[in-house]
């Protein structure tokens, strides 16, 4: 089970009165256009306390087809990547201490757990 | 050209969209915050045009102090991994910048 974007558009219009539901999914889409956007023209984005997108470069090199074992020169490229933020690092962790190492339904709602 | 910030991102909601300054303001604070309590109920977070955050449980392993030597075990944790967005990797991969 997995949050989906439209899922968090309906979170996000349940959690305040003033923009409609409309109003709400076109500002999500809108962030994450823009975020999409930045990347892909090659800028950084750093959000306090959710975590920092770059790009990494990944050097040319060569590569095989796995099928016939020919060589096929891979060419360098740019990959997004995601480094978390201390306060999302800090409560991703601490869910599991909550848990005690146990696995729990990933749909119970947290903050509930009791201490054992 | 500098990074990306929440304030960039309430300023676009705010010109593009109408929506005013603080409405703006909050609706990228919800936006961050929601994908965040969703993480730390342990619940992954896919975002269709950019890219899916997952949820990895590392067990404890043995570690050392770089600058001691010392060994000190890295306790069990969770941590948060980004996977892009195929749309998202094609699109970056088309960046031509410089390296560096």
């Amino acid at each position: 089970m997995a949050l989906t974007k439209s899922e968090l558009i309906e979170r996000i219009a349940e959690r305040q009165s003033q923009l409609s539901p409309k109003d709400v999914e076109l500002a999500v889409k809108t962030l994450i256009e823009e975020m999409a956007d930045s990347l892909a023209g090659g800028g950084r984005i750093e959000i306090r306390g959710f975590g920092s997108f770059s790009l990494h470069f990944r050097a040319p090199r060569v590569g095989r087809n796995p099928k016939t074992g020919a060589s096929v020169e891979l060419h360098g490229k740019y990959v997004p990547h995601f480094k978390p933020g201390k306060e999302l690092r800090e409560r991703v962790n601490d869910s599991l201490q909550l848990e005690g190492g146990e696995h729990q339904d990933s749909d119970s709602e947290g903050g509930q757990v009791a201490a054992s | 050209m500098g990074a990306l910030t929440k304030a960039d991102m309430a300023e676009r909601l705010f010109e593009e969209l109408g929506l005013n300054k603080r409405e703006a303001k909050e609706m990228v604070e919800m936006f961050f915050e929601e994908i965040r309590h969703s993480l730390e109920s342990n619940v992954p977070v896919k975002l269709s045009g950019f890219g899916n955050f997952d949820l990895r449980d590392k067990s404890e392993r043995p570690g050392r102090n770089p600058k001691t030597g010392e060994e000190i075990p890295i306790t069990a944790r969770r941590v948060v991994t980004f996977r892009p967005g195929q749309k998202l990797k094609q699109r970056v991969e088309a960046y031509a910048g410089t390296k560096s």
